[in-house]
């Protein structure tokens, strides 16, 4: 009995603690911020300094995802011709069926070309049945979307950089040791 | 007139809040006493053992979060560590200890389900309520680390996807005061409280042979006094290099049970905070691992310790980019294959609480 009070002391104590501080997010009317890493639904990036898509369409991504849920095609690039962009070939046609993604992330790991992003897209619904299969339009807005949410730097481009900076740090380093034993052969 | 008295059947599920998932459970019950039972599984069944004979193997980590969706750090790891020992890859120094500590807090997430869903089971609402808060806190710790709440696809055959990220140690340091308190929370609201223990005490029980014969693993094991935990019984990943007890209950019936899984978090907490200590820097995936994956011919078999019990993998290798055979030994499903003899000559209202002290998971037993 007195156990039972007991208990019901602590819930009364914590609907109080409620009613001043809810802990609850009313989720629609308040949306609910997510993690940098958040992996929503995967999206194309746009490389703005040429005006393409980065994707060449090379299917890489599309080998490797377990669901199957993406298609591809690639062309020759018209701008590789005019002399504007180094990618000899882009992308035509791409289409992910969101419904069908498990968002597992496999198909960024794999690209090449810094083409494919997971968006911090993941509210989605839809009436249809196939409503959620978005072709290259579709999703290259949803990874512009995020490349100006999260200032999107190519991950290839970070990496070199932070191997760049290692490599002045060691060249540096060994620049300062060598003089040393330049003065002392000298000697 | 007479009446004859008859035996009734019961049909439960298989969409019942309380079956933990679609299980199907036909009782004959006479007046309030259960007579006979009658399990049905199936109902989730995914085939996921043939899906893996068809995906390359950096696909099927995503089928192994999806297995025992409530722990799937720790299913992950088995499937890694299998893949691993074929190849004979070695795995980082880091790696391991990342994987240490995200599987032992996947493994209090998933204790802390347990206790709100037995409270549900037992006819108490709050507890649900506090342990799925702590949870939650864990799971936003995952979201922050692996991108998603809870198919993570995180861990990689020979390390983990990729480092923590750079405010980790300010979000732990966060977490483990919190979670300390919401696991003494849920203990100290639920564990001793009278009714609750009248509810579990002395319900279900079976012995430490029975158990043994039936193939129980894990806390529905140890409840028994059964002092088995493959962490300590063959030490996988770095285990060995902490220290920490294996609880183990007396009378195997469901209230040992409980018990257990609460003296497992914190363990589990004492682990994380020795591996957090212990921590090197490094490496997080070998260089071996970003390539293509193909195993040598041959087999293994490897297990762990998961939250439910002992999860064993069985992987057969004919040398391509695909697995030949896969098998899987799921702990919920040795430990439910005893429902049988837990329920019969109980009551139907005490049916509800045993299978809730089991901790199954549907998408294990089904696969
Ligand atoms: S997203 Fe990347 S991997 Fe996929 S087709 Fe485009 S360039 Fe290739
Ligand atoms: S996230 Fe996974 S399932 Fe979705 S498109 Fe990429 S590889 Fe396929």
């Amino acid at each position: 009995m007195l156990n039972s009070v007991k208990g019901m002391m602590l819930t009364l104590a914590s609907t109080f603690q409620g009613l001043k501080k809810p802990v609850t997010r009313e989720y629609p009317k308040q949306p609910t911020p997510v993690q940098p890493r958040f992996m929503g639904f995967p999206a194309l990036t746009w490389d703005s300094g040429v005006g393409e898509p980065f994707c060449t369409g090379c299917m890489v991504c599309i080998r490797n995802c377990p669901t199957q849920c993406m298609s591809a095609s690639m062309m020759d690039n018209p701008l590789n011709e005019e002399g504007q962009s180094h990618r000899r070939k882009i992308v035509d046609y791409f289409e992910i069926n969101l419904n069908r993604c498990i968002l597992c992330g496999i198909c960024v790991e794999v690209c090449n070309f810094d083409a494919i992003v997971m968006s911090h897209e993941h509210e989605m619904s839809t009436y249809e049945r196939n409503g959620d299969r978005v072709a290259l339009p579709g999703l290259l807005d949803i990874g512009k979307k995020y490349q100006q949410e999260t200032a999107w730097i190519p991950p290839t481009v970070l990496a070199k950089a932070k191997k760049d900076a290692e490599d002045a740090a060691k060249a540096a380093a060994a620049e300062a040791a060598e003089p040393a034993a330049a003065t002392q052969e000298a000697d | 007139m007479n009446a004859e008295p008859v035996e009734m059947l019961l049909n439960m599920g298989p969409q019942h809040p309380s079956t933990h998932g679609v299980f199907r459970m036909v009782l004959w019950v006479d007046g309030e006493k259960i007579v006979d039972v009658e399990p049905h599984i199936g109902y989730l069944h995914r085939g996921s053992e043939k899906l893996c004979e068809g995906e390359q193997y950096h696909q099927i980590i995503t089928l192994f979060d999806r297995m025992d969706y409530v722990a799937n750090f720790n299913n992950e790891l088995v499937y890694c560590q299998a893949v691993e020992k074929l190849m004979g890859l070695a795995v980082p120094e880091r790696a391991e200890y990342v994987r240490v500590i995200l599987c032992e807090l996947n493994r209090i997430a998933s204790h802390l389900l347990y206790v709100g869903t037995i409270g549900l089971d037992a006819g108490a609402m709050t507890p649900t309520m506090f342990a799925f808060r702590g949870r939650e806190r864990i799971q936003s710790l995952f979201e922050a680390i692996s991108g998603a709440r809870m198919m993570h696809n995180y861990f990689r055959i020979g390390g983990v996807k990729e480092d923590l990220p750079d405010n980790f140690e300010q979000m732990i340091s966060d977490l483990l005061p919190q979670l300390k308190e919401d696991v003494e929370e849920s203990d100290r609201i639920l564990t001793f409280n009278e009714i609750f223990l009248i509810r579990l005490k002395d319900v279900g029980g079976i012995s430490a042979e029975e158990a043994i014969d039936f193939g129980f693993t894990g806390p529905c094991l140890r409840g028994c006094g059964v002092e088995y935990d493959v962490r300590k019984a063959q030490p996988y990943s770095v285990y060995d290099r902490f220290d920490f007890d294996i609880p183990v209950g007396l009378d195997g019936d469901c209230w040992d049970r409980h018990w257990v899984r609460i003296q497992e978090m914190y363990e589990s907490l004492k682990i994380i905070e020795q591996a957090l200590q212990q921590i090197p820097g490094g490496e997080v995936v070998s260089s071996l691992g970003r390539r293509l994956i193909r195993p040598p011919a041959g087999e293994v078999y490897v297990r762990a310790e998961n939250p439910r019990g002992e999860l064993g993998v069985h992987l057969i290798s004919n040398g391509t980019d695909r697995p030949y055979r896969l098998k899987v030994r799921p702990p919920s499903f040795c430990n439910l294959s005893a429902i049988k003899r837990l329920l019969a000559e109980s009551w139907i209202a005490d049916s509800v609480v045993i299978l809730g002290s089991l901790d199954i998971v549907l998408g294990e037993v089904d696969r």
